[in-house]
Formats: C-alpha cells, sequence, structure tokens
C-alpha cells in the first residue's frame, strides 16, 4: 500500500479546487442575494465572480508552479498541464465575459457553475496519464457539457439537440469504457506507462485490436471527427451562443490533448503505419482512415451550409481532421503544434461565436443573410468576424496560418526524411484551398452583400466590442508573432519529457 | 530603408481607417500620398543601388526554432518591379480619382494589396515570400467584388480561388523541400543550396512552377484572368494585369527555378517530342502567346480584348523564361515591367477613360459614338498604348520582346516563328480594337450623345503621361533596368540554373 500525502494532493489541485468553490459561491451569491435582481445584473455578477475565480486559478499556477507525479500519473503536474490550464481557463474567462449579454436564461447561477464545474473537468482531464481519473473527469465534463447544450429551455430545437448529444455521448462514454476495460485486462493497470509497456509486442493481439478501436470510437466522437460527428452541427446550430462556444473552443483543446496523450503514451509499440502504399496494422492508420474523412465530408458539406453556425460545425469537424494529423504523427514536435493549433484555433472559434451571439441578438438569426452588410453597420465587428475566419481559413498573417504551416511540416518531419505521409498533407492542404471558398462566401455577405433597405438600427454592446477586438488581436498577435506562444509551448514540452 | 515601403503602405492603410466615415478627398489624397512616398523610397534605392546585386535590407530571426527568418533583401530583379509596383499603384490610385462609393475601403484594400506586393518582391525568405503572396489573395477579392462590374463576384471568387490552389501547390512544394533539406532553415539561398535528388526536384519543379504560374497567366490555367480583368474596378485591374499577374512569374523565376534546376533537365525520354519539363511550359507559354492573341481578336467586349492581351504577354515571359539563355531570362523580366506598365495603361483607358464615360464596353456600340472626336486624348493615348504592345521601336515592349525573340531563337528556333506568328496577330487584334472602339465607320451618322460626355480629368491626363513616360523612357534608354537586371542574373543565386542548362 502506497502512502498518499493529502496535503500534497490538495496543493496540487489548488487550481481545480478554486474553481469548484467559486462555482459554488456564485451559486449561493446568486441564489440568495440576488434573486429579485434583473438578469442582466446577475448575469454580470455571476460571469465577473467565475472570471475572477479562473484568474485566480490562473495566478496560483503561475506563482507556485509544481513539479509531481503521484502514483504513477494518478495526477500530474509539469509545466506542460500548467500551460493546458492556463490556456482553458483563459479560454473559461472569455466565455463568461461574453455570456453577460445573454439573454436566454433566468437560471444564471447555475449556467456560471456548469461552466465552471466544466472547467473544473478539463483542469483534471489534461492533468492525468491514469484511465481512471481520464474517464471520471472526461465524464464530469462531458456531463455538464450535456446539460448547457440543452440550457436554452425555451427552444425545442436545443432539447433535441442536447438529447442528441447525449445520446451519441453516452454510447461513445459505453465504448470508451470498454476499451479501458480491455486495456486493464491486458495490463492490469491503469497507468498509461504500465499499459505501453505490457501491450509491448511485436504483434497485435485481438484484443488490444478491439480496444484501439472502441478507444478511438471514444475519443473520436468528443473531438467530432467523421463518422463520429453527428452532433456537431445540431449542437453548434441549436445551443445557446455561449455554451457552443465553450463545446468549441475549450473542450477541444482538452479532448486533443487526451487524444493524444492517450494515444502516444498509451499505445506505446502499437503505432502501426499510414505510410502511402505502406500501410501496418495500429492505431496510425485507424486515425488517418478517420482524419481523411473528416477533411474531406467537414469541407465538402460546410459548402452547401446556409447558416453560420452549421457552417462553423463543419469546418470545424475538417479541423478535427486537420489536428488529427498531428495526433498520428506523435512527435515532440507535432504535439507543439498540435497545441499551437487547437489553442489558436479555439480563439478564432470563440471570437466567431460571440459574433454570431451580438448578430442573432441584434436580428434575430445565425443566418448568413442575416450577415448581409454587416460591415456597414458595424464595422468593428465585421472586422473581428473577418480576421476569425480568415485565421480558420489559413490566411496569413494570422495564427490559423502558421499553425497550420507548423503542423503539416510536423507531419511530414515525423516519418524521419521518408515522406511517408505526403499525402495527407497534400489532402490537408488542397481541401484547405477547398475552405476558402465557403470562408469567403461569410465574408462575402459581410462585405459586399448591400445592406438590406429595411435594416434596424445595430447596436453591438460595448463590452463584446472590447473583448472581440482582444480576441482578433491575439489572433493577429500570434500569427505574426508566433514565437510568443511558441517557445513556451516547446520549453514544457522539452521540460515534461512526453 | 526599402522595407519602409512595405510598412508605410501597411501604415497608410491603418491610416486611413482612422479617417472619420465619409471623408473622400482626404481618403484619396492620403493613399496618393502613401503610393507616391513608396515609389519615392524605391526610386531613391535605385538611384543609390545601380550594380543590381543581392542586398540584405533586414535580416533578424522570426521564429527561431524553425529556422523562419524576416529577411528582406532586393536585387536587380526585384527592383525593376519594385519601380513598376510604384508607378503602378501611384496611377492606379489617379485612375480612381472618381470612386465615391465606401471611397475609405477601397483605399485600405488598395494600399494592403499594394504592402504585400511590396513584400513579395523584397522576402528573401521562403516563408515570408509565401506570407505575403497569399495576404495578396483577400484584397484582391474584395476590390473586385465590392468595386466591380460585370460579374463581379463570380470573376473575384474564381480569381481567389485560383490563386488558392496555386498557392497551396506552392506550399506542398515548399514544405516538402523544407523538410526534406533537414527542415533548418527556409531561406532561399541556403534552400536553393541543398542538393535535392533528381528524381524529388522532377516532382517538386513542376508542382511549384505550375502553382506559381497560375498566377502569370500559364495556358490553360488562364481562365481566371479575362474574367477577373473584365469584373474588376479599373484601378485593381491595372494592379491585376500590372503586378499580380508579374508575382506568379516573379514566383516561378526566383522560386521554383532556383529551387528546383535540376527539374529544368531531360526527362531522358521523349513524349510527343517534348524531353523535359522546360520543353512542356515552353509549348504552353507558346500556345498561350497565340491563342490569347486569337481569342482577343474575335472579341465583342472592349475590356476582353485587353485581358486577352495579357493572357499573350505573358506568355513572352514565361517563354523568356524558359529559355534559360541570358538574353531571354533578361527578357522577360523587362518584359514583366513593359507588359506592367502598358496592361495598366490600356486598362486606365478602357475602364476609366471609355467605360466609365459611356457605360459600355461593346466594340459595336462604342463605334458610332465616334470617340476619336469626342475623347481625342483617350484615344491618342490608346494609340500609343497599342503601339508599345505591338512592340514597336521606342517603347520598353520592343526592347523586351526583341530579347525574348533573341533567347527563343537560340534555345527553340521553331518556337520563335510561332511567336512570330502571334507578334503578326497583337498587331492585328490592336488595330482592329482600336479602330472600332474609337473610329466611326466612314460615312456614318454620328449618334449626337445626350448627356456629352465629361471631358477627360487632370488626374487622368496625369496618371497617362506618366505610364507613357515610363514606357518610353525604358525604350529610349532600356540600359538603365539592363544594367541592374544582368548583374542579378549572373548572382550565385543562379548558380544552380547557370551549371544546369544554362546557355
Amino acid at each position: 500500500m502506497i502512502a498518499i500525502n493529502y496535503a500534497q494532493l490538495l496543493r496540487l489541485a489548488m487550481p481545480e479546487v478554486i474553481v469548484v468553490a467559486t462555482a459554488l459561491i456564485v451559486m449561493a451569491t446568486d441564489l440568495l442575494v440576488l434573486r429579485r435582481c434583473k438578469t442582466a445584473v446577475r448575469f454580470s455578477v455571476a460571469a465577473v465572480l467565475g472570471s475572477l475565480g479562473c484568474a485566480a486559478a490562473i495566478v496560483r499556477l503561475l506563482l507556485a508552479p509544481e513539479t509531481a507525479n503521484i502514483l504513477d500519473g494518478m495526477l500530474i503536474a509539469n509545466p506542460l498541464t500548467h500551460l493546458l490550464q492556463i490556456a482553458l481557463l483563459v479560454l473559461s474567462v472569455f466565455t463568461l465575459l461574453l455570456s453577460i449579454n445573454s439573454k436566454f436564461t433566468e437560471h444564471v447561477g447555475e449556467f456560471v457553475l456548469l461552466i465552471l464545474v466544466a472547467t473544473a473537468g478539463m483542469l483534471f482531464l489534461v492533468a492525468t496519464q491514469d484511465l481512471l481519473v481520464i474517464f471520471i473527469s472526461l465524464e464530469l465534463l462531458s456531463l455538464s457539457l450535456y446539460i448547457l447544450a440543452a440550457f436554452n429551455k425555451r427552444s425545442a430545437q436545443s432539447w433535441e439537440a442536447a438529447l442528441k448529444y447525449y445520446l451519441f455521448g453516452g454510447m461513445s462514454a459505453a465504448f470508451l469504457l470498454f476499451g479501458f476495460s480491455l486495456l486493464y485486462g491486458l495490463s492490469n493497470s491503469t497507468s498509461l506507462s504500465h499499459i505501453a509497456a505490457a501491450i509491448h509486442g511485436p504483434a497485435l493481439n485481438p484484443l488490444l485490436v478491439i480496444a484501439i478501436g472502441t478507444t478511438a470510437i471514444g475519443l473520436g466522437f468528443k473531438v467530432a471527427a467523421v463518422p463520429f460527428h453527428f452532433w456537431a452541427p445540431d449542437v453548434y446550430q441549436c445551443a445557446s451562443a455561449p455554451s457552443a462556444a465553450f463545446i468549441a473552443s475549450g473542450s477541444k483543446v482538452a479532448s486533443f490533448f487526451l487524444f493524444f496523450q492517450l494515444m502516444a503514451l498509451g499505445f506505446v509499440g502499437a503505432e502501426g503505419s499510414a505510410a502511402w502504399s505502406h500501410l501496418v496494422r495500429g492505431w496510425v492508420p485507424v486515425l488517418a482512415l478517420m482524419a481523411t474523412a473528416s477533411m474531406l465530408l467537414g469541407n465538402l458539406v460546410a459548402i452547401r451550409q446556409t447558416s453560420l453556425r452549421r457552417l462553423l460545425a463543419y469546418s470545424a469537424i475538417a479541423h478535427a481532421g486537420y489536428m488529427l494529423l498531428a495526433v498520428l504523427a506523435h512527435t515532440q514536435q507535432s504535439l507543439a503544434a498540435l497545441l499551437y493549433y487547437v489553442i489558436t484555433y479555439a480563439l478564432a472559434t470563440l471570437g466567431a461565436f460571440a459574433v454570431i451571439a451580438v448578430v442573432e441578438d441584434q436580428k434575430g438569426g445565425d443566418d448568413l443573410s442575416n450577415f448581409d452588410g454587416l460591415s456597414r453597420q458595424s464595422p468593428v465587428l465585421s472586422f473581428c468576424l473577418a480576421i476569425f475566419i480568415l485565421s480558420l481559413a489559413g490566411i496569413p498573417p494570422l495564427a490559423g496560418f502558421f499553425a497550420k504551416f507548423y503542423l503539416f511540416v510536423a507531419v511530414l518531419n515525423s516519418a524521419s526524411g521518408s515522406m511517408g505521409l505526403l499525402w495527407l498533407v497534400v489532402l490537408a492542404i488542397a481541401m484547405s484551398a477547398v475552405s476558402l471558398y465557403y470562408y469567403l462566401r461569410v465574408l462575402k455577405r459581410v462585405y459586399v452583400a448591400p445592406l438590406p433597405a429595411d435594416a434596424n438600427k445595430f447596436n453591438s454592446p460595448v463590452l463584446s466590442q472590447v473583448l472581440l477586438l482582444l480576441l482578433a488581436a491575439s489572433v493577429i498577435l500570434f500569427g505574426c508573432a508566433p514565437q510568443l506562444m511558441l517557445r513556451w509551448i516547446e520549453t514544457a514540452i522539452r521540460a515534461s519529457g512526453l | 530603408m526599402l522595407a519602409w515601403t512595405i510598412y508605410i503602405s501597411f501604415l497608410g492603410a491603418a491610416g486611413l481607417l482612422l479617417l472619420p466615415r465619409g471623408s473622400v478627398a482626404a481618403a484619396r489624397l492620403l493613399a496618393l500620398l502613401t503610393a507616391v512616398a513608396g515609389f519615392g523610397i524605391t526610386l531613391a534605392y535605385f538611384l543609390h543601388h545601380q550594380t543590381g546585386e543581392m542586398l540584405t535590407i533586414t535580416r533578424m530571426p522570426w521564429v527561431p526554432s524553425l529556422g523562419i527568418e524576416y529577411h528582406l533583401a532586393a536585387d536587380g530583379i526585384s527592383l525593376t518591379l519594385l519601380l513598376l509596383t510604384g508607378i503602378i499603384a501611384i496611377t492606379g490610385i489617379l485612375f480612381s480619382w472618381d470612386i465615391i462609393e465606401r471611397t475609405k475601403e477601397f483605399f485600405v484594400f488598395y494600399l494592403l494589396l499594394i504592402a504585400a506586393v511590396y513584400g513579395v518582391f523584397l522576402s528573401y525568405d521562403l516563408f515570408l515570400l509565401f506570407v505575403f503572396y497569399e495576404i495578396v489573395i483577400i484584397p484582391k477579392y474584395f476590390l473586385i467584388a465590392i468595386w466591380g462590374s460585370t460579374r463581379r463576384e463570380y470573376g473575384a471568387m474564381k480569381l481567389a480561388l485560383y490563386s488558392f490552389v496555386g498557392s497551396a501547390m506552392v506550399l506542398i512544394g515548399l514544405i516538402a523541400a523544407y523538410v526534406v533539406a533537414g527542415a533548418k532553415s527556409t531561406s532561399l539561398s541556403e534552400l536553393a543550396q541543398f542538393p535535392f535528388s533528381l528524381h524529388f526536384q522532377m516532382l517538386a519543379f513542376p508542382l511549384v512552377f505550375v502553382g506559381f504560374a497560375i498566377l502569370a497567366g500559364l495556358w490553360p490555367f488562364h481562365t481566371w484572368a479575362p474574367t477577373g480583368h473584365v469584373a474588376a474596378p479599373t484601378a485593381a485591374s491595372m494592379l491585376l494585369a500590372g503586378v499580380v499577374m508579374k508575382l506568379g512569374a516573379y514566383g516561378c523565376l526566383r522560386v521554383a527555378m532556383t529551387l528546383f534546376p535540376l527539374g529544368l533537365g531531360p526527362w531522358g525520354f521523349h513524349v510527343l517530342a517534348l524531353g523535359s519539363w522546360r520543353d512542356v511550359f515552353a509549348l504552353l507559354a507558346v500556345i498561350g502567346i497565340i491563342y490569347g492573341a486569337l481569342v482577343a481578336l474575335v472579341q465583342k467586349d472592349f475590356k476582353f480584348v485587353i485581358g486577352y492581351s495579357s493572357v499573350s504577354h505573358m506568355g513572352f515571359i514565361l517563354l523568356g523564361l524558359m529559355t534559360l539563355n541570358q538574353i531571354g531570362l533578361t527578357g522577360a523580366v523587362m518584359q514583366m515591367y513593359s507588359h506592367g506598365i502598358l496592361a495598366g495603361l490600356m486598362f486606365a483607358v478602357v475602364g476609366r477613360m471609355v467605360y466609365a464615360r459611356t457605360h459600355t464596353r461593346e466594340l459595336a456600340i462604342l463605334g458610332p459614338m465616334n470617340l476619336y472626336k469626342i475623347i481625342p486624348f483617350a484615344a491618342v493615348t490608346f494609340i500609343l498604348a497599342g503601339m508599345a504592345s505591338m512592340g514597336l521601336p521606342g517603347f520598353s515592349g520592343f526592347w523586351a520582346e526583341l530579347m525574348i525573340l533573341v533567347g527563343v531563337w537560340r534555345s527553340y528556333p521553331t518556337f520563335a516563328l510561332c511567336v512570330g506568328f502571334g507578334l503578326v496577330i497583337g498587331v492585328i487584334y490592336i488595330w482592329c480594337a482600336m479602330q472600332k472602339a474609337f473610329f466611326a465607320e466612314p460615312g456614318a451618322v454620328s449618334v449626337p450623345l445626350n448627356p456629352p460626355l465629361p471631358p477627360i480629368s487632370f488626374p487622368e491626363r496625369l496618371g497617362a503621361i506618366i505610364l507613357i513616360c515610363a514606357s518610353v523612357l525604358v525604350g529610349i534608354y532600356p540600359q538603365v533596368l539592363r544594367n541592374v537586371i544582368v548583374p542579378a542574373l549572373n548572382s550565385p543565386l543562379f548558380e544552380g540554373l547557370r551549371r544546369g542548362s544554362w546557355q
């Protein structure tokens, strides 16, 4: 029996503790003190309190960074987990602040609580290498997200989307659990490093093949990769804007890191190969298949969309395809590329959803026709939207371009000179050329289409504008000076030795 | 100092954004001042550095872990094209003096485009070059889609997608080359010195070359050019034909041919009498010259005539590149300059002087108006531009085409005959267009126009005179450009090309 130092455990989990405590404080304040106030006031107080909590957690991570590894990866603290936790907390802060102007619910305390609890789930998720903790924190995150998706109780579609999300999610969780149980059976341990040591062998155990398959299904659902993407368009379209933004940004960051970690650490020795004309059985070809399907389907279906949210959903599927390439390359460099990609992607998506929130509030829908002539009504909003969309399209000098460039370089580089993955990179670049078409269609509405004659006055809230400009500035900054983030990521990866 | 051409243009665009809504005159003036400043800087540098060698302007690490540098440098070839950019930028603004709808935004996009073009011509680091090359796409799209005319949204989207597909091909080639070379540096000279295997170069060269050549209007990937030119507003078609198409040709020379010189060598077998990529592209260029000229001959829309003549003239540039001898390559760079100026001038006449007044570009309708009597300045300008583009002595086009012809004669004697044929058709279509557009049939009753056309304004006259002077100056004294281009072509950068199949 190993003695556990509970004081140390508490100290390591301090950021999560702070976040959960804040969640409870927010809930209590909202229900006890602000009961009779207006929704707007309650939202402001709750969101500001929640953001302060997240900020406190960030400060804690920055000021007292510790390095530890408890019980073979049950709880881990190293520069890399700190970096991810800070990124996740920043995304949560933005989500909270952007939700201040929303009017979709009166249950303000519960809404903020759920976002904070989901954040705590993500913080744990990136700080562990143990199947049990992974599963628990993943469920904590997912259950919060299901409720968040359904939170817009006035809309029947929101219910439908959330139910779909929940049913698919439950199923995928079952698959994941099944895979985990097989892994435990094979290795007699829940620690990723032990599992990797146990499954190492010249031939693939048939049980291991099933475990790889079910794990890929479970995680493929989380990152919305084809063919497990069906929930994404509905949830993106029907959930309230802050919830959708949160699902599309923060949870993507955590899920992709988990995906990478699980595959690269847990299945060492079962990689196989996805090189052209040299396919070897393993998890890499499975991911290559999912990535190919995601890039093709996501980009091609996005062309036909008329709602901006659905368009973003399909583009998210396509981006998941690109990011899976980094997972299947599984080198240190590709991890750095993946993190840079997913964080900048999250910033741009969050911003896009914030613009959608304002436009929906003023014009009553996210249909592309609602964006006609937006540049003449609100130049700031349009400028920000253009930055986010062009970053998603991968136009320099925005962050999305460097992210793509770095990712493709890392993927090609992973096969050590043998160009085996070139076909995937070629496909990805070709598909990103396709994607420019539908992204430009959005901007065409904003900048080219004439303003409808019956357009009402358009007021965008000052707070949203400030936050959007901040997000847009960060997208431009990380695009023009990628080294700012890259240096941090690279040092963290090297220090944590993943 | 030269780096400020980029920064000034970006700053000008930012400054325009700060202007209050509806300040049309201020926006125009600010844009013009920015363009003049950019040109002034280039001209000062040009007069100081007459040697034409590659000189570094700015160099600092950008993304050290990937070996990416912010490295700007200029040699004679870049300087020639920078001068062209400066001239076209100024005159483009002069010819957009009448833009009153969303003026501020127009000039913001315009200056962004100019800044990115300066950036491409100055970049020495391939990553940086690619960044600027892609920035060009977006303002180009908006300039056409918002302020354009005939089928503008279609033309703009087609142009954007063609450019993006081209740059995707370039990106694949560049990333592959970068990784094969060990992923240590994206510097042009370091990658050019890396001994890529013959097999790799044979695959990468056509990919990158075609990627750039799409933007240079290589047949059969030229179809974006006529629709794009026709849809674009005057200043944008001037930029498009004058400068943006040159980006493609510049990329072919500076990136594709320097990085993968072996890709130009013989395959070792023959398909349809073609023995190398060089033969293939030379043939495509010749087809482009003749096809463009023939199609221009039968157009009914005045602007389409010029659009297809651009395809034909760009064919000369690509053919000049494929001659791989010094005189042919020098001619190609001279033709980049010459065609930039002349295409700009012709689009200015058609788009601004004629179309903005008559609101039609149909040659059949323009003829009876007898425009020669009403706006003689436009007619004279077009005649001069036409003479220059036919390659009459005294204009820049003469030297450029002569040099290319001599180069082609040395490398591909048969093609030289075809090109001669193309030149003859060139004379015919210019002549026909001129006659149909400006001169009524003898004996035809000229229709009195109601209301009468406004006279040619001062900015238009100034712009036209600048462009004609720019062409005549080089026509009379070609050494001014040749002196900087030849040393640039003899620099170590083109070593691989010289060693390989230089003649």
